[in-house]
């Protein structure tokens, strides 16, 4: 206890020094602080405005983003090291997990994803997005590289089993997250060029397969209303022609803050929540767009930059595939409420108004920061 | 540690491969975004416009309708009506149901309702109720919370505070139908629910209904309406001043009686219709928002025919009432002048022919001048006249005095009538003209037919000497004259003229013990029988055998005061028997109205007698 005190005590005389000594003692990364917070105030900036100004909501999207903040800063704080010993055992309880959804799971919203722990709601799929790229990087760095069949196989394997449970719930939306986390890892892990073709081909060639059996009716109906909204406007065509409204009618500059006409008179559905991006492409314009998405882009890059500059391969992989993943979330969503991609549940990340999927990413930040922070050299420069 | 070292490379050049990969899947988003908020920016502008905004259209006040002396013929007045808002109605059965529980609906009504869903716009009340009373509007803000998207709307509604006595004239507005849908223009007819159907309402239509406002409303993705954006308010529709006088057409309307029949009353100096009365009517309130199928009902099974316009729409025979015309004719012709005197026996016989074509005069009427043919209405006079001067003289000659087409008076769907001619007869019949109906056609009979309001035109060009003037209800209106009738001389007008005065006021003329006597004024007038049943050759009509249904129309034509007219009168009476005596005691009761009683235009009555007189 007094060891704590005196810790936060030098801290805090060292912040009067020199700020960069607190985050170094925090274990954090300025530029990926800095970029986050500003990412999180534009999302509460727009959720004000997209969800009518509602204090109520505010206050919900505070307590997220301080839980967020707090996680972050304690994941920031773990050694890498700690995190690559206990990955199989999260990854464990992980899956134990998603299977007790499958038996005892709470149904929201026609899906079964929620479990109800009495005193709050709990999405487990949220655990694997980051328990499988760790647990499939604590695997591969155990494995010569680049992989060999068995070891991709194996990985393979690590993807699959979460990634099937997930998308029984069914959450497509999360399942394909999960399953990119992983997959980018074998990436990142030298998976051969050849595997990746022979991947790809498999896929495209397994997609008609995927649509006979593998989508449910709701999953088929979106990817038709991408193809041609205008077939159902007022069924489930309505979100998407409305966001492209909200998004087209913008124009270059925008109608400024709180004037999106769209969401204020509620004919774009879920305006603070997956399709936040069509409201503040309307408030704030092409100019908005541009600034946000190389707002993201300077975080993703940050995050491949971490991972090039880590010290082990766990720490490499997983700092890639969080970062990547982090830029499936922002492709996913955008192309979704441009019309680019099917109408799948994909919130955008740090700015859409949402519990846990903002919750995840922030500790997977911390878990990045850690990576960043805790190589050797650094602790010998303190 | 070399391996170690290659692995790392394999990751930094995956790790730049990935980025570049991202860096253009972005650039990829960016392009789309550019494409929906720069190239389709004025599209999708459009859309979230489209969205953001209603016009709800502000339907004019109609114009009123009033009489000639300001009286209302036509009015708003507020009246509750239930409407309902389709998509805000959650259960469209159940409040359907509920609603006929309290408000007492009756299948009409539902009916009604239905058929108007189906045209509807988006978020338009439709209403299913209309003069709700107060206790109606009571139960249902009782109900209120089980009935989403009802409301109780304040509109106007039009009533007709004369009811039937103007109910041909005025005529009436009713809910636009799905025909009148198709012609009109619809955003002129924005958010009016009602359109002229008959009469001067649908005659002018135009002038009456006004042009349509419209408010710009922001609404909402549930049709709510936040506030108003813009409004522009809709201008009100003319009002109409009619020349149609109310106490003329009570006093018209009494006169009639108990008969079926028309009268119409016109301003022979300019063509103003002053009463137009036909009998039976009906209650054009009635019909406003709807009439309902047992009342309609009532109306079309009635044998008498309420709805049916007889002053304008009805082709009688005008029998006797065209002789004053034929001797203006045969004068006009050189058949005849006003001293030539014939012989006229109890009947009529064509060369080469035994068919006897009688006189309503057993006896026959002996020596006979022009204006002993019309005062005492010598068909045998005629009948030669007509044979002499054939019928396609006959023809045109009528057609200038306004026979045989129509008047052209401001109300839809008038009669044309019929003067008949050799060529009518073979384009329409494939016949040939026989003569024997020249001389049926001379005394008015025939194939010759007429409305009531033809007969009051050739009245007034009679009275005016050949002017002529299109009638008109609408006071307001230009006087439009008509192609005068010329003759070479005045003394024709005069003889033709004087023969009917003398119907009315000489003890020859056949009305003169009617409608003569005691007279406070001069008039001109001639009386006529149209025949209903066709008497065979050796058998005499009497009225007392026949049933009242085969009984002779009778009708009578008018002017006064004879020095300088102000009224011209037609009277048609279904089954009246007796143009003298049925007939024109009827055109007294109007004429006197106008000129002695209450009504406008008074001037002192002309005593003595006129020009011609020869009593």
């Amino acid at each position: 206890m007094s060891a704590w005190r005196e810790k936060m005590g030098s801290a805090f005389s060292a912040l009067q020094v020199d700020e960069g000594a607190l985050l170094r003692w925090l274990k954090l990364d300025p530029w990926l602080v800095f970029a986050l917070l500003l990412l999180l105030g534009v999302g509460a900036v727009t959720v004000y405005s997209a969800s009518h100004q509602s204090m109520a909501q505010m206050v919900n999207l505070g307590a997220r983003i301080g839980m967020g903040v707090v996680l972050m800063l304690l994941m920031a704080r773990i050694p890498p090291t700690v995190y690559q010993f206990w990955s199989p055992w999260l990854f464990a309880f992980g899956v134990l997990l998603l299977l007790a959804v499958e038996l005892f799971g709470h149904v929201g919203k026609g899906a079964q994803r929620w479990l109800d722990l009495g005193f709050m709601r709990f999405q487990p799929s949220e655990i694997l997005k980051l328990a499988v790229p760790m647990m499939a990087a604590w695997y591969l760095s155990l494995r010569a590289l680049p992989p060999r069949p068995l070891d991709i196989l194996v990985t393979l394997l690590i993807i699959a089993v979460p990634m099937g449970l997930i998308m029984l719930q069914p959450d497509l939306g999360t399942s394909i997250l999960v399953g990119a986390a992983g997959m980018f890892v074998l990436f990142l892990a030298g998976l051969s060029w050849k595997y990746i073709a022979g991947f790809l081909v498999a896929l495209a060639g397994l997609l008609p397969l995927m649509w006979q059996f593998g989508l449910h009716d709701y999953q088929r109906q979106r990817v038709i209303t991408l193809l041609d909204p205008e077939a159902d406007p007022l069924g489930t065509g309505y979100h998407i022609i409305q966001s492209k409204i909200a998004i087209g009618s913008g124009g270059v500059s925008g109608k400024g803050w709180l004037n999106s006409t769209q969401s204020n008179l509620d004919f774009l559905p879920e305006g603070h929540t997956d399709f936040i991006f069509a409201v503040f492409s309307e408030e704030f314009g092409l100019v908005g767009v541009v600034l946000l998405l190389l707002l993201y882009l300077f975080i993703i890059l940050r995050g491949l930059y971490i991972a090039v500059q880590a010290p082990t391969i766990y720490g490499r992989l997983v700092a890639g595939s969080l970062s990547l993943s982090f830029f499936v979330y922002v492709f996913v969503n955008t192309g979704m409420v441009t019309g680019l991609l099917p109408v799948v549940g994909v919130p955008l990340p740090l700015v859409s108004y949402g519990g846990t999927a903002m919750v995840t990413l922030m500790a997977g930040f911390g878990m990045l920061m850690s990576i960043h922070t805790h190589r050797p050299f650094m602790a010998a420069s303190k | 540690m070399e391996d170690e070292a290659r692995v790392r490379d394999i990751l930094l050049h995956r790790a730049v491969f990935a980025g570049l990969v991202c860096f253009f899947v972005l650039a990829v988003v960016v392009a789309r975004v550019v494409w929906l908020q720069v190239s389709a920016h004025e599209h999708f502008t459009e859309l979230a416009e489209k969205n953001r905004t209603r016009s709800e259209p502000i339907p004019p006040s109609r114009g009123l309708i009033y009489d000639r002396n300001g009286i209302l013929l036509a009015d708003n007045t507020p009246s509750f009506q239930v409407e309902l808002v389709p998509e805000q109605v959650k259960d469209m059965e159940a409040t359907l149901a509920l609603l006929g529980e309290i408000l007492a609906l009756d299948e009409d009504d539902v009916e009604r309702f239905r058929k108007a869903l189906k045209n509807s716009r988006p978020f338009d009340g439709i209403p299913l109720k209309f003069n709700l009373s107060e206790e109606d509007i009571a139960r249902l803000a009782v109900e209120r919370p089980r009935l989403p998207g009802v409301e109780v709307q304040a509109r106007l509604t039009r009533i007709y505070p004369r009811g039937a006595l103007t109910a041909h004239a005025v005529g009436y507005v009713g809910r636009i139908n799905e025909r009148e849908m198709e012609s009109i223009e619809h955003d002129a007819y924005a958010g009016t629910s009602h359109i002229g159907k008959t009469g001067l309402e649908r005659f002018y239509e135009d002038r009456l209904h006004g042009r349509v406002g419209s408010r710009k409303l922001e609404v909402d993705a549930h049709g709510r309406s936040l506030r108003v954006l813009e409004e522009q308010p809709a201008t009100p529709g003319e009002d109409l001043h009619l020349s149609l006088d109310v106490r003329l057409q009570e006093a018209a309307e009494a006169a009639l009686g108990d008969y079926l029949g028309a009268i119409v009353a016109l301003d022979p100096r300019n063509g103003e219709v002053l009463a137009m009365v036909s009998k039976p009517a009906f209650d054009p309130n009635l019909f406003v928002n709807g009439i309902r199928s047992k009342d309609y009902r009532a109306l079309m099974d009635n044998p008498d025919r309420p709805l049916f316009n007889r002053a304008l729409t009805a082709a009688y025979p005008p029998g006797s009432t065209v002789k004053p015309m034929m001797g203006l004719a045969g004068l006009s012709y050189g058949l005849i002048t006003p001293e030539w005197r014939m012989f006229a026996g109890p009947y009529y016989q064509l060369p080469n022919d035994d068919h006897r074509y009688r006189d309503w005069r057993k006896g026959g009427h002996g020596w006979v001048d022009l204006d002993h043919a019309i005062a005492q209405s010598c068909d045998v006079y005629f009948y030669d006249l007509a044979y002499r001067m054939g019928i396609d003289r006959l023809h045109d000659f009528a057609l200038d005095f306004g026979l045989g087409r129509v008047t052209g008076v401001d109300l839809p769907g008038e009669a044309a009538g019929l003067v008949p001619s050799k060529e009518w007869k073979r384009r329409s019949k494939k016949q040939a003209w026989y003569p024997g109906e020249t001389l049926i056609a001379g005394i008015g009979q025939g194939y010759m037919l007429s409305t009531p309001l033809q007969l009051a035109q050739m009245t007034a060009t009679l009275a005016q000497r050949g002017a002529a003037f299109r009638p008109r209800l609408w006071r307001d209106a230009p006087k439009e004259a008509l192609p005068p009738v010329k003759l070479a001389r005045e003394a024709w007008w005069s003889a033709a003229l004087g023969g009917m005065l003398h119907v009315a006021h000489a003890d020859y003329g056949t009305a003169s013990k009617y409608i003569g006597k005691n007279a406070p004024y001069l008039m001109a007038g001639k009386s006529g029988t149209a025949q209903v049943f066709t008497v065979k050759q050796n058998e005499t009509y009497n009225a007392k055998n026949l049933s009242k249904k085969l009984h002779d129309h009778a009708v009578f034509i008018a002017f006064a005061p004879f020095d300088a007219p102000r009224i011209a009168v037609a009277v048609f009476v279904e089954h009246g028997s007796s143009g003298s005596g049925v007939a024109a005691p009827m055109a007294r009761k109007v004429m006197d109205t106008w000129l002695l009683g209450e009504a406008q235009d008074k001037a002192p009555a002309t005593l003595g007698m006129g020009a011609g007189g020869r009593e």
